[in-house]
């Protein structure tokens, strides 16, 4: 069932607060700049990206071996490797392994995946506190919402916001907006959690088959505090996060920050390889839906994604639009290709919610056809019957008056004669058009109207 | 070298200078350009709705119209792209694909094709150029701002050549005007508001006029300024190179 409002909806509403919107896209637009900078700094950034999404064609016409090889090596280094197919064996194998330790805490740092498989409300259902060490993620998390970026979970809110949240939940002073203070409440908050959780998980930016380690890229050192003081380190990741070698590494991370927020490389880039002395690690390599996207020629590529955020920053409707209008976990240009793979009936809205404007597919790192794919999901949505009734008779008679050059000449002069005449029947509420725009004012006649009088004459006149 | 004229359907109805202007510019250029009187409408505004199946009417309606030409030109990047990607005709397969290569957008024509060097002309005026997206990163008629390569503009090469023409460098130069296609309906919101912060970058710098590739966006962006109530003016490129040829 669908319970969500639509992406125009949602859009419609959060354009409500002109100042927050213009706010929203400056702050993303600024992002994007400094990508820019950062990209045309190296001069072989074109072809970095184009390596890039070779390595990662490699990887996905043989995701199978790598895969295993993947296993096996991360067995011998003493992780324990499972398998979930879907994203409710995912939460029960985490589960699993907290209740196997008997604990009821676990500290958390940034994974999509788990967002993906909303790991945080299964966890709680069953008793589990679950912390966010990631500092946008706590936010949201305390604000009960869902993360609106996957870069920059909290980019939605202003430090107001963050200010007030804080004085809410943890007790700090109200009205007190000073970013230093704020963090290093935040930054109490958190110590105490990294001291006292058993249980530490992470997400995985790349898992490398060749030596059977996990690499995990933040800027706050969270996913490493998390993992070092815990007992048990559980690192969850979708199939596609594999690489062949570690030498393939260095072209991710290099495309990866500056993609993403501009940096050269990310503050920290973690590999795990193996459990410390008496702890354990545990890795969950999960499908929910990306074998079937792997068996779909046209969106296949979406699988390359590295999770960089770049197309969001750079797209003109998710910067005016919000994060949560996608109302899926991975929000945007890339959100609005994965969406409909798990879920046609609740997603048939966002490969819609674009202009096609292209400026996705330019910055992403790897390459991934972006716009190209929406344009091909609105074919094949419609087709699957998920398009509006209203919408498909509407098209059935636009394809009849344009496929017809009689018809279309007549319905052009009717159109013309009713915007000059009665022009009440085109400018009135109902008008999506006239809303908040003029519409055209009507000429007099058509060009092939003109052409037929003019054209000729004026060929001969040149023609002299 | 005969040319077939190809005028957007909204353009034909709406916009018919941009059409004269266009007709004119490439007579004037030395090209035997002719209208064929059938045709109506590229199919993209079903194409990009997800309605590609309802474009075969229009596919062969555009093949009857243009098979015989050795160019096809339009002056609009936007549905230019649409029939470059997704012209096809069953039966006549080769022919359609013959002719996806033979479309071109005006300004491409002029720059690539006819190689035309010098314009002689004046355009008094501070114009801000619209880059149509379908244009830009479609058909590639100027570098895009996101890749790391060197910067070239078909349109902006022929306007240079203007006299008294002041064209603006926009803060975001190829940001989307938020018009796409039956977007700016669906999707009213956003729409309108990228709209509105297109003109405002054009409004920064104090343009008279707000010129493009693609009256699609310009008819949008010329809706907003109507509504504001503003004293910017839109023109197509066409129409400013006619002028002054």
């Amino acid at each position: 069932m669908k319970n969500n409002l639509e992406h125009s909806e949602a859009a419609a509403i959060f354009n409500k607060d002109v100042k927050r919107v213009d706010w929203h896209d400056e702050t993303l637009w600024f992002v994007r700049e400094k990508r820019d900078k950062a990209a045309h700094q190296i001069p072989e950034w074109e072809l970095l990206r184009e390596m890039a999404s070779e390595i990662k064609n490699n990887v996905l016409s043989n995701i199978h071996d790598y895969l295993l090889e993947f296993e096996s090596n991360a067995q011998k280094n003493g992780i324990v490797v499972h398998w979930a197919a879907d994203a409710e064996e995912h939460n029960k194998i985490v589960h699993s392994i907290m209740e196997k330790h008997g604990v009821k805490q676990m500290v958390k740092s940034k994974s999509m995946l788990t967002e993906e498989c909303h790991l945080n409300e299964y966890l709680s259902e069953k008793g589990i506190d679950v912390i966010d060490s990631d500092l946008g993620e706590r936010i949201v998390q305390l604000r009960k919402e869902p993360p609106s970026h996957i870069v920059l979970p909290a980019i939605h809110l202003k430090k107001e916001d963050v200010s007030e949240t804080f004085h809410e939940h943890l007790g700090t002073e109200k009205g007190n907006n000073d970013p230093q203070y704020l963090t290093e409440a935040a930054r109490l908050h958190l110590r105490d959690t990294f001291l006292t959780r058993k249980v530490a998980l992470t997400g995985v930016n790349f898992a490398i088959a060749e030596t059977g380690e996990i690499v995990v890229c933040t800027n706050e050192g969270n996913a490493d505090m998390g993992a070092h003081l815990a007992d048990v380190h559980i690192a969850c990741m979708g199939f596609e996060k594999i690489i062949p070698q570690r030498k393939h590494l260095s072209v991710f991370l290099r495309l990866l920050a500056r993609s993403a927020t501009g940096q050269p490389i990310t503050t920290f880039s973690s590999h795990f390889k193996k459990p410390r002395d008496g702890k354990e690690m545990h890795i969950v390599i999960v499908d929910n839906g990306r074998t079937t996207q792997l068996g779909r020629e046209d969106f296949r590529n979406s699988l390359k994604c590295i999770r960089c955020g770049a197309c969001m920053n750079t797209c003109p409707v998710y910067r005016r639009s919000g994060g949560h209008s996608y109302h899926n976990a991975v929000a945007g240009p890339i959100g609005s290709i994965l969406a409909p793979n798990l879920d046609m009936n609740k997603n048939a809205d966002l490969p819609f919610a674009s202009t096609l404007c292209g400026s996705c597919t330019n910055v992403c790192p790897v390459k991934i056809d972006i716009h190209d794919q929406l344009y091909k999901w609105r074919q094949v949505l419609v087709k699957e019957g998920h398009a509006p009734l209203g919408k498909t008779i509407a098209m059935n008679g636009m394809a009849t008056v344009l496929a017809n050059p009689m018809v279309f000449d007549l319905a052009g002069k009717v159109g013309r004669f009713v915007m000059k005449n009665i022009p009440v029947l085109v400018n009135n509420s109902l008008n999506p058009w006239y809303k908040q725009r003029e519409m055209p004012a009507p000429p007099n006649e058509s060009f092939r109207e003109w052409y037929k009088k003019n054209g000729t004459e004026f060929n001969n006149k040149n023609n002299e | 070298m005969r040319i077939g004229l190809f005028i957007p359907c909204y353009v034909d109805q709406f916009y018919p200078k941009v059409a004269i202007a266009t007709y004119e510019l490439l007579q004037k250029l030395g090209c035997d350009v002719r209208f064929p009187m059938k045709q109506t409408c590229c199919g993209q505004p079903m194409a990009n709705s997800g309605y590609a199946h309802l474009t075969k009417g229009c596919d062969a309606n555009f093949m009857a119209n243009f098979a015989e030409f050795d160019y096809i030109v339009c002056p609009s990047g936007s549905c230019v792209l649409h029939v470059k990607e997704h012209l096809h005709d069953e039966n006549n397969e080769e022919l359609a694909s013959k002719m996806r290569k033979r479309v071109f957008e005006l300004t491409e024509f002029i720059t690539d094709v006819l190689k035309v060097e010098t314009i002689v002309g004046n355009f008094p005026y501070k114009v801000g150029m619209h880059q149509s997206c379908h244009g830009q990163r479609g058909l590639k008629l100027s570098q895009m701002s996101e890749l790391n390569a060197p910067f070239f503009s078909k349109p902006e090469q022929l306007l240079s050549k203007i006299k008294g023409i002041n064209l603006v460098s926009l803060s975001r130069k190829d940001e989307c005007c938020g018009f796409g296609g039956t977007f700016c309906v669906t999707e009213e919101a956003i729409s309108v508001k990228m709209g509105q912060d297109r003109i405002k970058d054009h409004e920064a710098h104090q343009v008279d006029y707000i010129t493009g590739g693609d009256m699609s966006c310009l008819m949008h962006l010329e809706g907003i300024l109507k509504r504001q109530k503003s004293p910017i003016q839109i023109i197509h490129i066409a129409e400013i190179l006619n002028a002054t040829v």
